[in-house]
This record gives C-alpha cells, structure tokens and sequence, in this order.
C-alpha cells in the first residue's frame, strides 16, 4: 500500500477530494459542464457537422429566404431546421459558426486579461512605492467604469487611429484586446495581495539572501498560490466576456457581419423581429443565454469548491 | 466629519483629473482635430493658423490645463459628425437618459433588495431557491436579449406597450421629461425592466448573502437569546446591518445603470446619451466620446460621495471617529 | 439515571437536564455531540463545566436556550425548567422564555451587541419584549442596570453605542443585558474568554454578586479551572460528550475521582498541589467520529483495565460526586490493559 505510484496516489487524492466530490454531488454542475462540452464541441466541429456553410455567399439563394423553423409551421424545409433569414442562409448552420467565434474571443480575451492582470500584479506587489501607487491609481479609476464602456472606448480609439474601412479586417483582434484591457482589474489585485503575503515571508527572504532572482521567485512561490483564485475568477469572466463581445457586436462595433457572431447574428436578426420573423433572434439568442448560464454555474461552483470566502 | 468629507472631495477631484487625462489625451492625440474643422483643401498655412489660434501648439501641461478649464464650463467644442456644438447635443439628451436610470433604479431598489431580504430569511424555502435560480438566469442573460425578448412578447406579440422611443414627452425649461404623459410612461416601462433587471438581480443576491452572514453574527445570536421577536431580529437588527454593503454595492450600481443605459437605448432606439455614444464611437467622433467620457466620471464621483454621505447616516461607528472614541478606557 | 448528580441541597431543582442527546447530521455520517447528559441545577446555584473544546459544553448551554445552529438537533432526553418541559416548545413560546427566565451570556463581548444600535436602545428593547413597561420606565431600569453592572456616569453611556466602549465594560453591558428582564437561570458560555486577564476576575466577581443579589443560578461553561474553583458551587468535567466526574466544586479539585480530571487539574498551575512539575495529560481528545470503544478516555489514561477498552462506564457515586470511571466499581477496571491490546 504504501509503494503506491505518484500517479496512483494522485489519482487516489482526486478521486477522494472534496472538489471531486462536490461536482459529483451538484446535479446542476453535472449538467452544466455536459451542456458547455456540447456547445463547444458543435461549435468547434461546425465546418464538419454543420448543414450549410453560410457564409460563403456562392452557396446561398434568395429564394430559401424567411423560411420558418420546421417544428412551428407547416412551410418550413426539413434542410433549414432552425429556418433561414432573410438572405436565405441557414439558421442553425449560422448558429454554430457563430458560437464558435463567440467562443474564440471569450477565451481569447480571458487570456489576454489573464497575462496583463498577473503580469501588473506581480510588478504592483514585488516593487510597490510609485509603481504599485501608479497601476492601482489606474485599476480604481478603470474599475469605476463598467467593462463595455472602457470596451468600448478603446475600441473607438482604435477606429480614430486606423480608417474605419481598414477596422474590419483587424476587427476579432480589436475586440479580444478591447475586451480583455477591460477585465485585467481582477486578475492584478489578487496577485498583488497574494505577492504582498508571500513577499515578506521567511522563505522568500531567504531566497532573495542566496540570490535567487526575484522573478524566478515570484514564478516558482506566487503563481501556484494564485492558480485557484485566477481560475475561479478567469471562469466567471469567460461569462462575462462572452456577454460583452456580444453586446458590442450587437451595438454594432463588434464583429462585422461578414464574420458573424452570436451577437451579430442577434443584431442582424432584431432588424427582422417588428415583422414577426422571430427565429433569426430567439435561436441565437437561447444559444447565447444558454453557454453563459451553463459556463456561469460553473465558475459559481468552482469558487465555492475552491474558496467558499472568495467573493 | 468635515476631513473625511474633504479628503472624498479630494479623491474625487483626484479621479476626475485622471478622467480628465484620459479624455484630453483622446480628444488632442487621436484623430486631428483640425481635419474636422476645415475642408480637405484648405492650405497648410491656414491650417497652421487655425492651430495656433486654437492653442494647440502649446506645451501639452498648458493644453491639459484649457482643456480641463474648458471642460469645467462645459465646453468640448464641436462634434467631428454633425459639427454641433457638443454640450448642446448632450444637453439635448440628457434628460431622457437621467429619467430612464431613474426609473430603473427604483424598479431594481424596491424589487431586487425585499427578494434579496426573502430569500435570505427562509434561504431553505422551495420558493427562495426558485428565486435564487432564476436569478442566476437573469444574470446570465445579456441586457440586450432581455430587451429584444420583452420587446418580443410585449410589443410585437401582445401590441401591449411600445418598442421604441419616449413616447410623448413634456418640455419644461430645456428638460424633457416622460413623467406626465400616459404615453411617456407607457414608454419607459419595457426600457426600465430591460435596464433594471440585471441589477435587480445583483442587488438581491447581495443582499441575499449579506443576510445569511449577519444572521449568523454573535449579535444576532445573542438578540435571539434575550428573547427578541421574529420581526425585531430581522427588520431591525439583521436588515440594518446589510445596508453598509447594500449602499456601496447599490451606489455603485446606480452608477453603472447611466453607463448600461447605452445597451438599453440603442434597443429601444431610446434618444438618450448612450445612444450618442454609440454613434460616436461607430465614427470615431472624439470630442463627443470625450465629453460623455468625462459626464459619467462625474456622475460616479457624484454618487460616491453621495453613498458617503449615507454611510454616516446608518453606521455610528463613522460618525464618532471624529469626535475620538468619547469616555472609552 | 435519574437520580444521578443531584444537586447538594434539598431543594426542587430549578432545571433538570435528563439523557440529554445532541446530534449532528453530517455527510459522512451522524455525529453525537452531547451524549447521555444528566444534571440538575438548584436555585440560586453556580454549576461550573468544564472540559476541552469539542467536550460539548457549548452545545449543552445551546440546547438549553434552544438555540442549537442547525444542523444541530436535540435527539433524546429532555430538559425541565421549574419543572415545565422545555426543550419540545414550539419556537415563539420558547423564545418568551428566553430572556425572561433564560439568560445568556456569550464568549466574545466584541461582537455580542448590534454595533448599530445605542447599548440603550438594544437594553429598552429587551426589556419591552418581556415586561409590560412604558419606554419611559423601561429607560430608567435600563439605566439602573447599568449602574449595577459598574458602568460609571450611566445616565450618560446610555446612549453611546457599543465601540464606544472597552471589551470588559461591554461584557458588562451584555451582562446587563442577560438579566434586565430578571431570568431565573443564565447560561454563560465562556463569559471571560476574549477579556485581558486584568478585567476576567473583575466580571467573574461582579458575575458571581449580581447572581447571589437576584438569586440567579448560573451555568457557566468554561474551559478554565481557574474561574470555576472561584466561582462554582459544583462543577461538571465533560469529556468527549460525555459528563465524566460531577460534584461539589472542593471535593472535585482536591480529590478527583476521573482519571481525565486528575489530568485536567495537574495542569493547572495553581492548584497542582505539592507537585513540581505540571502533570500532563499524554494525547488529545478524540475526535467525534472516531470515538473508542468502552471508555472514551482509554487511549489516555494511564490507569485502564481491560473492562475499560470494552464497557463504558456511567456515572458512578465516588467520594461526595459521581464520576464515570469504573475504579469506582466493584468490580474494577479489569486486569491492567497493555498498549498493544488497547491499539487492537
């Protein structure tokens, strides 16, 4: 028993932890993570699965226009299950495409906040004085506004710089960044709370006297100490990112419609609704609400499991 | 009282100096403020005229400082899209954003904080936990779908209230107001849902949280161990103690409702600043995004010390640090 | 069982705790935490326990009040106040008791009271749930109370708020607190605990004379023996759940009948009689869920028999108490019990 392996052991230590245990027990964590592996594997799988390729204009008719989901009215065509809009493109097909776009910036954004955050965390709390005072200073002022409008000041910034012509090319990368500049606040604070604990512990004093280098201390000590609570806090801002890239490209300075995603989808729909065409809005949009719930409940559960005090 | 109060001000004249900063550096360094105002022919010595008439050859410390004096009057010049001026188009729209985050607030206030009490008093109750979940729906639902799908049942399927616009409005002195035409409210009432929704749904998960915490204090506890009724323990004691959190968490809000209202309005085609905003920012008009820039710096400024002005009024612990901690040993 | 740990005097007692049973339902598994509890508590009496934390001494004073934080759960047994069941009343009845006829002190004076609310208010509250009083006069006793407890220029501190004042005058105040509305018994949980050392023997005395002025018997829950030899008139030594020595407060310092007591006594400095050095006791209490068989002591106690790893003892008259030991038995503790057999 006690020539146990590594691994054995570790598989032991899982299978017995209290993190395990309470995904096993939560039926609703169950069932969420399930929905998030669907979502994203349709959504990743689409140029496999998906019925049509929407966006390649050569394949698309006027004459398939406005059809009507199947399952609510007698005219629908089994070949547009979800209906088509006005351009003729397919629903459920558009859907998938988009909810892999939608995907790509969310994580994207959570990386891009993620590097930023424990980057100017780290610098905040290992070198306080003026730099420290100087990044928080622009943590408070930034985190008085909300993310979309910090979101979206940069990305006004951004057209005021380059022509407007040239932002739709470069428009995924203006938002990944944009969104993920907004959300970099959370990430920073607690790596600098956590850097100001460890720094003037005993260990790290001592790692310093023996001229280890600072960076390789922060690496090695404070990283592994923030990997919950950067967790925790990444997956509650995939939600939140998800929203906020759909609400620009629903405002409009978001995606273009060339490069759909759910939000534009959305946007492109609601000009359809006053008339009653209500599929191109409604499918989209259970799409989104759904991946956020399912990914919400998720990061509800992961930061009871891991720190019932973070809130 | 009077330092604490002063040193706020301090903070928050500090804030807005930084706003200020931010706003300068996009209004001065992005985009060339002279292209909006001239033609495309005009001769780079005309250019160069209108330049150092405008001051803008000056040190940047010099600029920053007119900017700023400018700003305080409420001056932002011309916008680069319409070419008016633009504290009048802000003016023009203020009101309907004002009236809109107000009636929203109200619905998140008196909605979001008694479900949040409920919910935290009988956590246990099936109709708590039904509350609790389709809170967690509310959250995950973006502002705007909200909208579309009120706009959806309400106006498109039922033709019960309005999709778009105020409605009819009032005019009294340069505001506008929705409040004494049948019409204007009816307006307001899907925006106001579609605004307040999420931040009902915050304010009652807070509170929700601030509830089961306090109800597990000592002094709770001991409350309960002298005797005192139901009713004492948790309107008295327990719900005045949320309120220290609730007031940051709800000012806060409060503030983040004029900037939400963007969403809201580009939905419901509301004529309020947001609206402008979006526009602005579709077209990289920088004098205007400026402008609102620096309007909601001061609105949250506005709102905090409002919040710490409140904090005096429900918490003695404040109030006496003045005054030192009177006859203590 | 009923008969056991009887007070001293002859007098109807004023509560009654009787195999009294305190659980909790946990995920692996239900926990008993008070376990077969017996003692009376005569008028006007001072019964001290004591005992590690964990023991479930806290949880007895709980139960009492009927305030156990769920998922706590009284599972057996009852409790009588001047002879009136107590521990079955449906929550409003029960909480009129409280407070009336219960008082309760608890460990941290810091954060007893409503930091929101002037210590005056939260006393005129109290005594307005239990006594039909005007706010006028309900004001004034407030202010007598006060006075009572010690609280100089009281007319005036009656309207400051809680951290207006120091940790021992606020354990004052919640002193006040628990007897304006004149209870018969107070449960007090550690009152001392979280004070400075300074000020503990200050409320100990004032404690101890209020209760003897009104009458009041107290139950006070203490890990220290110290604040029981001064105070108590008996004491209970509870172990791992379980009461396992009662009797008059002298008797059980000077000649404890419980080997865990003999223990608990040595490693008191001041009453370690003759010997040098403190005795200690080897080892920790064990944990609820992993309670031994026979006496819950045994993995400790240097004098186990045989009897002891298998059968557990209940109370037991020894000298003027009782104690749970079976050295106290006719029939002993069994040949002597070798660590390898006791580890089996």
């Amino acid at each position: 028993m006690a020539e146990r392996s590594a691994f054995g052991q570790w598989l032991h230590y899982a299978a017995d932890s209290d993190i395990w245990w309470s995904f096993k027990s939560s039926a609703t964590t169950v069932i969420a993570a399930a929905v998030t592996v669907l979502i994203v594997a349709m959504a990743f799988l689409a140029p496999v699965i998906a019925p049509h390729t929407p966006f390649d204009p050569s394949t698309l008719s006027l004459s398939d226009g406005l059809k009507p989901p199947v399952l609510f009215s007698p005219d629908g065509d089994w070949s547009f299950p979800l209906g088509t809009d006005d351009q003729g493109r397919d629903v459920l097909s558009s859907i998938m495409y988009g909810t892999r776009l939608s995907l790509i910036v969310g994580f994207a954004s959570v990386v891009v906040a993620m590097v930023i955050g424990i980057g100017l965390g780290l610098v905040s709390g290992y070198f306080g004085g003026a730099v420290d005072a100087l990044i928080m200073r622009i943590a408070d002022v930034q985190l008085t506004f909300p993310a979309i409008l910090v979101a979206l000041l940069i990305d006004g910034v951004v057209r005021g710089l380059i022509s407007v012509e040239r932002h739709d090319e470069i428009a995924t990368f203006v938002i990944i960044g944009a969104i993920g500049l907004s959300f970099w606040v959370q990430y920073a604070r607690t790596v600098r709370g956590s850097v100001l604990v460890e720094k003037n512990k005993e260990y790290v004093q001592a790692a310093r006297v023996i001229g280890l280098s600072p960076v390789l201390i922060m690496v090695r000590h404070v990283l592994p100490n923030v990997t919950g609570p950067v967790l925790v806090i990444a997956t509650i801002n995939l939600g939140l990112a998800i929203i906020t890239e759909a609400t620009l490209s629903f405002l409009g300075v978001g995606l273009p419609s060339t490069q759909p995603s759910l939000g534009t989808l959305i946007r492109l729909g609601n000009e359809l609704l006053q008339s009653g065409e209500w599929w191109i809005t409604v499918f989209p949009g259970a799409t989104l609400a759904l991946l956020v719930l399912a990914v919400n409940l998720l990061g509800d559960w992961l930061r009871d499991a891991l720190n019932p005090k973070l809130r | 009282m009077l330092a604490f109060i002063l040193r706020r001000l301090a903070q928050s004249v500090a804030v807005l100096l930084t706003v200020g900063l931010v706003s300068f550096f996009l209004f001065r360094y992005v985009g060339d403020p002279i292209n909006a105002m001239v033609g495309q022919d005009t001769p780079a010595v005309e250019r160069e005229a209108l330049r150092q008439k405008l001051g803008l050859n000056d040190p940047a410390p010099v600029q920053f400082i007119h900017f700023i004096a400018n700003a305080a009057r409420g001056q932002f010049g011309l916008s680069y899209r319409t070419s008016e001026p633009v504290n009048r188009m802000i003016l023009e729209r203020i009101p309907a954003t004002l009236e809109l985050s107000f009636c929203a607030a109200m619905f998140a206030l008196w909605v979001g904080v008694p479900m949040g009490v409920y919910t935290g008093l009988y956590p246990k109750h099936w109709s708590s936990r039904a509350l609790q979940a389709v809170s967690l729906i509310g959250i995950s639902l973006p502002t705007f779908l909200i909208g579309i799908l009120l706009i959806l049942f309400f106006s498109v399927m039922l033709h019960w209230l309005p999709s778009f616009g105020r409605g009819e409005t009032v005019t009294i002195g340069w505001w506008t107001t929705n409040f004494l035409r049948w019409k204007g409210i009816e307006a307001l009432i899907l925006p106001s849902i579609t605004l307040g929704l999420f931040q009902l749904t915050l304010l009652m998960r807070l509170v929700r949280s601030e509830m089961l915490e306090v109800m597990r204090t000592d002094y709770i506890k001991f409350a309960r161990a002298r005797g005192l009724s139901n009713r004492a323990i948790n309107f008295g004691h327990a719900l005045k103690n949320t309120l220290v959190p609730v007031i940051t968490v709800a000012g806060l809000q409060l503030g983040s409702l004029i900037a939400f209202a963007l969403v809201t309005e580009t939905v419901f085609a509301w004529p309020g600043v947001g609206q402008l905003f979006i526009q602005s920012v579709q077209f990289a008009d920088i004098p205007v995004m400026a402008a609102y820039l620096m309007l909601i710096g001061l609105f949250f400024v506005v709102i905090n010390l409002g919040v710490d002005l409140l904090y005096f009024a429900v918490d003695p612990r404040l109030r006496s640090q003045v005054g030192g901690r009177a006859g203590a040993h | 069982m009923t008969t056991v740990a009887r007070s001293l005097s002859n007098k109807e007692p004023l509560l009654e705790v009787k195999n009294l049973r305190v659980e909790f339902p946990t995920r692996r598994g239900t926990l008993l935490a008070v376990d077969d509890v017996s003692f009376d508590i005569a008028p006007g009496e001072v019964l001290g326990v004591v005992g590690e934390s964990g023991a479930g001494k806290s949880l007895t004073g709980n139960a009492i009040i009927g305030l156990l934080e769920p998922p706590g759960r009284i599972a057996g047994g009852e409790i009588r106040l001047e002879g009136r069941r107590i521990d079955n009343l449906p929550y409003e009845q029960m909480r009129k008791i409280r407070g009336a006829r219960i008082g309760a002190i608890f460990q941290d004076p810091l954060t007893s009271l409503n930091p929101l609310y002037s210590v005056g208010r939260q006393l005129v509250e109290t005594i307005q749930t239990h006594l039909p009083m005007s706010a006028a006069d309900a004001r004034k006793r407030a202010i007598d109370l006060l006075k009572e407890v010690g609280i100089p220029g009281a007319e005036h501190r009656i309207d400051h708020y809680p951290h207006q004042f120091s940790g021992g005058m606020r354990q004052r105040v919640v002193i006040a607190l628990a007897l304006c509305a004149g209870p018969r018994l107070i449960v007090a949980d550690e009152p001392t605990t979280a004070l400075d050392v300074s000020i503990q023997a200050q409320i100990i005395a004032l404690l101890k004379r209020l209760c003897r002025d009104h009458g009041t018997a107290v139950m006070l829950v203490t890990h220290d023996m110290g604040v029981i030899a001064e105070t108590a008139d008996r004491v209970a030594v509870m172990y791992a759940g379980r009461i396992v020595e009662i009797g008059p407060v002298h008797n059980v310092i000077k000649h404890a009948n419980h080997p865990y007591t003999r223990g608990l006594m040595g490693s008191i400095p001041s009453l370690g009689h003759r010997s040098e050095r403190l005795i200690q006791i080897d080892g920790s209490m064990p944990r609820l869920t992993e309670i031994p068989r026979g006496c819950a002591f045994n993995p400790r106690c240097s004098e186990r028999g045989r009897r002891c790893l298998v059968e557990r003892p209940d109370l037991i008259p020894a000298g003027l108490g009782w104690a749970a030991c079976w050295l106290h038995d006719v029939a002993g503790v069994g040949p002597a019990a070798t660590k390898e057999l006791a580890d089996a």
